[in-house]
C-alpha cells in the first residue's frame, strides 16, 4: 500500500535531498527545519535511526544551507514533527529498503532473512555488511514513492524514548556552537545605527563626525544608504565605539507615529481595519429562549520575543570584480557578480534568501544562507533582519566575514513584537447555562510580517535604505493554515451556533509578527476566562462545565487528567488569597491538547504556586524533549500573563532594558508538572506552543478564585488587578 | 585609545593581552582569547548571560574591564570542567536535561559553581535566590534548580566519600 506523501517530502521527493550515507560510519542527515533551542534535531535523529536502524550515534545532522538541504520552509507552528518527521520517515524506510536490497544481492539470501542492527545486515549464516560498506550515492539518487511502509509503531526501539539531546553537552560545556561564536578567518565586525524613533528621517550626518569615525584606528567602513547607518571594523570593541561616535553625527527628524500607549484598546477597536467573519456556524436564538446575553472584553499588549542572545547574523560578499565596490561610502553600487552567504540563525533559510535577494537586487542563486543555531526562538524575532543588517556591511568590505549582533536595545526594541489586540467576548445564555449562540471579536494587527506574507522587503533595514518603504501591515493567515490573529478563536466546544470575526488593523504602528502561539494567546485567554464567567454565572463548577460541552473524548481526557492530577476534586481548603483555575484549548483547532490548572496566591501581587498540565499530542517521539518543551512554553507564558508589556511613548519603544522589560525570575517560576496522555496510535502533534493560551487562562481563572474579580487585561500586574478592583 | 599589555589567569593558564585597559573581559574572552562559551546577552550586567568568576567571585563580564582583572584569576565555563570531564553542575545539566537553547546557561553553571563552592547543601529557595541575577526565556528554570541540587548532592557524596569534611553548614532541611 502506498503512503500519500507528505507535504515536505512531495515538495523536495530526491531522497539524496534528505539523507547520505556517508563512507565513515555516518548517516548525514538533511532536514529542512532548523534548531531554534527545541530539539527538533535530537527528535528528527531518532526518526531517522529508528526507520534504517542504526544507532543513534551514527546521526549527522546536518545544518540547512540553501540549494543543498530541502526547502521546508519555516521552522515554525509546532509543525516540525508533524511535516519533517513524516517527511524523514518514508525517506528513510525506502532508503533502508533500497539498502537492504544491496545487501541481500551481495550476501546472495533473501531479503526478507537478512536482521538489520545499528545498520549491519546480517544473513541467516552470520555473514554482513554495512550500510558503510554498501555505501553508494546513486542508490538515494530517485524520488521518494511512498511504496515502502515505515515501521509500525509496535516495532520502535528509539522513537518514543527519552534520548539525550544531541547538541546540549557542547553548548553546556561552552564549545562555539551558536552563530554568535562564528571565527572565520579574516572576520571582522559590523554594528548598525538605528534611528533614535519610529518616524524618524535622517535629516544630516556631520561631515567630520565621520570623518573621525573613519579615522579611528580599526574602522574599515562607515555605511550610509538613507537612513540605514553603520560600521564595520577589525575589532568588536572598536565597531561599538565607532557605531556611538557614528550615532552622535546624525541628526534625525522626529514625528509622533504611535499610538497613545495608556488607551491602546482604544486605538485598536478604531483604527482602520478589514473586517472579516471567519467563521460561522448555526444560527442565532430566536429571541426567546435566551434569557441572558453576557459580554467581556479582553486584552493584550505588544509582547517582545526577548531571547538572551541577540540577533545576530554573519555575511560575506565577494565578488570577481573587486574594484568595482571598493569604496567605502555606500552600498548603491551593487554588483550582479557578486555572490552573498550568509550565516542565520533564521527560520527559514530559503525565505531569507529570497528576501535577501529581493532587497539587494541580487539573483537569488547567488544568495547563500547557511543555518547556524542562535539563541532560544519563539517565532519570527530579529533574526532576517540582522541578516541584512550584516549583507549591507559585507558588500562594503568584499571578501571579508562581517559578524554583526544586535544591542540588548536593539533587540527589545525594534525586533519585530507579538501583536497586542482586543478580544469582545459575548454570548447569548439560557436559564440553565446552556450556551445558545456565541460570538467572539477581534481587533488588533496580524500576526506575520514574514517574508513571502507581505508584499513589501520584510527586513527591517530595507524600510530605512534610502529606496526602501514601510513594512507592510502583518497579514492574516487563513484559518485553514491556523490563522494568526484569529488563531484558535473558533470554539472547540460543542456550541450550537458562533460566528467570528476579525477586524486586521491596516496601520501599524509598531512592527508585529509571530510570537509563540500567534493570536491564540489572546483568544484562549479570552474565551477561556469568558467560559468561567458563564460557568460561575450558572453557579457550575468550571471543570463540570466544560466537560458537558465537549463530545472530543480527547479533549475531555486532558482536562480530566488535569483535574485528576491536581486535586481538583478533593479540593483542600484554599487560604483566603489563594485561588485555582482550570483552561483548555486544542491548540490552532488541530494539533495538540491541553488542559492546565493553575494554583496562585494574590497578595500584594500574583504569584503563580503551581501548574498541573495535561497533554495529548498523538504519538511522542521524545516524552522529555516533550515535557521540556511544554514546561518551558508554559513559564514563558506565566511571564507574559503576570509581568509583560512592550511599554512605548508616542514617538519610540521605551523597554529596552530587562530593567524596563522585566521577565519572569527562577524565584518567581512556579512548579510545572505535566502529564503526556498515551499517544494510542494517534499521529504526532507539536508541542511548542499548546500550553501558552490555557497557562494565561488558567491563571486569569485562578486569580477570579482568589479574589472575586475578574481582570481582563494582561498583563495581571498589581496595576491591572487594582484597576479591575470594584470601587 | 591604549593597547598596553595585560597579563591575567584564565582557567589557570597566564594570558597576555594586548588591548585597551578599558575593554570589556566578554570581548577579551571571546574574540582575544577565542574563549566562545561567555555570552554576551545585555551588556549592561542585567541578564547574567556573561557570568565569570574573578577569585572565585561571579562577575558579569560585559561591564568588567580589563584593567581590573589584571594579574587576577579568570575562569570561564571553558574551565569549570572538560566536555570529558565536565564540573558537577555541568554534568548534572546534562544528566537533568536542564535547558532548552542552553545560551544562558554558561553564566547559569558559573553562579551555581560559586554557590556549590561556598555551600553544598542549598535548599530549593537557596538555589533559585543564588540564581535570581540571571536570566533564562526559554523557561528551563525549573529543570535547572533540580540540577544544582543534584550536583550538591553528588557533591556533598563524593566528599563523604573521600572523608573531607563538608565545606558548608549543616543545611536546616
Amino acid at each position: 500500500m502506498t503512503t500519500p506523501l507528505p507535504p515536505s517530502l512531495a515538495a523536495n521527493p530526491r531522497l539524496s535531498a534528505w539523507l547520505r550515507v556517508a563512507p565513515d560510519g555516518v548517516i548525514e542527515l538533511r532536514p529542512g527545519k532548523v534548531e531554534l533551542g527545541q530539539g527538533v534535531l535530537t527528535a528528527l535523529a531518532q526518526v531517522a535511526a529508528e526507520e534504517l536502524d542504526v544507532g543513534l550515534d551514527r546521526i549527522r545532522a546536518i545544518p540547512v544551507t540553501t540549494g543543498i538541504s530541502p526547502n521546508e520552509g519555516y521552522t515554525a507552528g509546532s509543525l516540525s514533527i508533524q511535516h519533517s518527521a513524516a517527511a524523514l520517515r518514508l525517506a528513510c524506510a525506502q532508503a533502508r529498503a533500497g539498502y537492504l536490497a544491496k545487501a541481500a544481492a551481495k550476501l546472495a539470501a533473501p531479503p526478507g532473512d537478512l536482521t538489520v542492527a545499528d545498520g549491519v545486515f546480517r544473513a541467516p549464516d552470520g555473514r554482513r555488511v554495512s550500510y558503510w560498506d554498501l555505501a553508494d550515492d546513486a542508490l538515494l539518487d530517485q524520488d521518494a514513492t511512498g511504496e515502502q511502509p515505515p515501521k509500525p509503531a509496535s516495532a520502535y526501539r528509539l522513537v518514543g524514548t527519552n534520548v539525550p539531546r544531541l547538541d546540549l553537552p557542547a553548548k553546556l560545556t561552552g564549545q562555539p556552537r551558536y552563530a554568535h561564536d562564528l571565527a572565520f578567518d579574516g572576520l571582522c565586525y559590523g554594528r548598525v545605527v538605528r534611528p533614535p524613533s519610529r518616524g524618524a528621517t535622517l535629516t544630516s550626518l556631520a561631515s567630520d563626525g565621520v570623518a573621525a569615525v573613519r579615522a579611528l584606528p580599526g574602522v574599515l567602513a562607515v555605511v550610509r544608504d538613507g537612513g540605514f547607518l553603520g560600521v564595520v571594523a577589525e575589532g568588536e570593541e572598536t565597531a561599538l565605539r565607532a557605531a556611538e561616535r557614528l550615532r552622535q553625527a546624525a541628526s534625525w527628524s522626529a514625528s509622533a507615529t504611535l499610538p497613545d500607549e495608556d488607551d491602546l484598546p482604544g486605538f485598536l477597536v478604531t483604527a482602520q481595519a478589514e473586517t472579516t467573519v471567519l467563521a460561522e456556524h448555526g444560527h442565532p436564538p430566536a429571541g426567546t429562549s435566551a434569557t441572558g446575553a453576557r459580554s467581556a472584553t479582553y486584552h493584550r499588549p505588544y509582547l517582545a520575543h526577548a531571547s538572551m542572545g541577540p540577533s545576530t547574523a554573519t555575511a560575506r560578499y565577494d565578488t570577481s570584480d573587486i574594484s568595482d565596490i571598493s569604496g567605502t561610502s555606500g552600498t548603491s553600487g551593487t554588483s550582479h557578480d557578486g555572490a552573498l552567504h550568509v550565516w542565520s540563525h533564521t527560520q527559514g533559510p530559503y525565505l531569507l534568501r529570497a528576501e535577501l535577494a529581493r532587497a539587494l537586487g541580487l539573483p537569488p542563486d547567488h544568495v547563500t544562507v547557511t543555518h547556524a543555531e542562535g539563541a532560544g526562538c519563539y517565532g519570527h524575532n530579529g533574526a532576517d533582519d540582522v541578516a541584512l543588517d550584516a549583507a549591507l556591511l559585507a558588500m562594503a568590505v568584499p571578501g571579508r566575514p562581517v559578524q554583526v549582533v544586535w544591542s540588548r536595545a536593539d533587540e527589545l526594541g525594534w525586533a519585530p513584537f507579538g501583536a497586542s489586540g482586543v478580544v469582545r467576548v459575548a454570548a447569548d445564555v439560557d436559564p440553565e447555562g446552556n450556551i445558545l449562540h456565541w460570538r467572539h471579536e477581534i481587533w488588533g494587527n496580524g500576526h506575520s510580517t514574514r517574508g513571502g506574507s507581505v508584499r513589501s522587503v520584510a527586513l527591517l533595514g530595507a524600510s530605512h535604505r534610502e529606496s526602501g518603504s514601510a513594512i507592510d501591515p502583518a497579514a492574516e493567515p487563513p484559518l485553514v493554515h491556523g490563522g494568526g490573529a484569529g488563531r484558535n478563536a473558533v470554539p472547540y466546544y460543542d456550541f450550537p451556533a458562533w460566528k467570528v470575526v476579525n477586524h486586521r488593523l491596516l496601520e501599524m504602528p509598531l512592527r508585529v509578527s509571530a510570537l509563540r502561539s500567534l493570536g491564540a494567546f489572546l483568544n484562549v485567554f479570552a474565551a477561556e476566562s469568558f467560559l468561567d464567567e458563564l460557568a460561575a454565572a450558572a453557579g457550575q463548577d468550571p471543570v463540570a462545565y466544560r466537560l458537558a460541552r465537549l463530545s472530543d473524548p480527547r479533549a475531555r481526557a486532558v482536562i480530566e487528567a488535569a483535574a485528576r492530577r491536581a486535586g481538583w476534586a478533593a479540593r483542600a481548603p484554599d487560604g483566603e488569597s489563594a485561588g485555582r483555575g482550570i483552561a483548555f484549548a486544542r491548540y490552532k483547532n488541530t494539533s495538540a491538547y491541553c488542559a492546565v490548572v493553575a494554583e496562585v496566591d494574590a497578595v500584594s501581587e500574583i504569584r503563580v504556586r503551581r501548574l498541573t498540565i495535561a497533554v495529548d499530542a498523538g504519538l511522542v517521539i521524545n516524552p522529555d524533549g516533550a515535557a521540556n518543551q511544554i514546561e518551558g512554553g508554559a513559564v514563558q507564558a506565566v511571564s507574559w500573563a503576570l509581568k509583560e508589556r512592550v511599554r512605548f511613548d508616542r514617538h519610540t519603544v521605551t523597554s529596552d532594558s530587562w530593567e524596563t522589560y522585566p521577565i519572569l525570575r527562577f524565584s518567581e517560576v512556579p512548579a510545572v508538572d505535566v502529564e503526556l496522555l498515551p499517544g494510542a496510535g494517534n499521529p504526532s502533534l507539536g508541542v511548542g506552543e499548546t500550553a501558552a493560551g490555557p497557562t494565561a487562562a488558567a491563571i486569569g481563572n485562578a486569580v477570579f478564585d482568589a479574589l472575586g474579580v475578574r481582570v481582563r487585561t494582561l498583563p495581571l500586574s498589581p496595576e491591572n488587578v487594582l484597576a479591575a478592583l470594584p470601587d | 585609545m591604549n593597547d598596553d599589555a595585560a597579563i591575567l589567569l584564565v582557567n589557570g593558564q597566564p594570558r597576555e593581552v594586548r588591548a585597551d585597559p578599558g575593554t570589556a573581559l566578554l570581548y577579551v574572552l571571546r574574540n582575544h582569547l577565542g574563549l566562545k562559551g561567555t555570552r554576551f546577552g545585555c551588556g549592561l550586567g542585567l541578564c547574567g548571560a556573561c557570568l565569570v568568576l574573578v577569585d572565585g567571585q561571579a562577575a558579569y563580564s560585559c561591564d568588567t574591564p580589563l584593567w581590573s582583572v589584571a594579574g587576577k584569576q579568570v575562569t570561564t565555563i571553558e574551565g569549570l570542567g572538560t566536555p570529558d570531564r565536565p564540573h558537577p553542575v555541568t554534568a548534572a545539566l546534562i544528566d537533568g536535561q536542564a535547558a532548552q537553547c542552553g545560551y544562558c546557561l554558561s553564566g547559569i553553571s558559573v553562579a551555581a559553581a560559586e554557590l556549590l563552592a561556598r555551600d553544598d547543601d542549598p535548599s530549593d529557595a537557596d538555589v533559585r535566590a543564588a540564581l535570581d541575577r540571571n536570566l533564562c526565556r526559554c523557561g528551563a528554570h525549573n529543570r535547572i534548580v533540580r540540577a544544582v541540587l543534584a550536583a550538591a548532592a553528588r557533591l556533598r557524596a563524593g566528599r563523604e566519600g573521600s572523608g573531607q569534611p563538608p565545606a558548608s553548614h549543616e543545611s536546616a532541611s
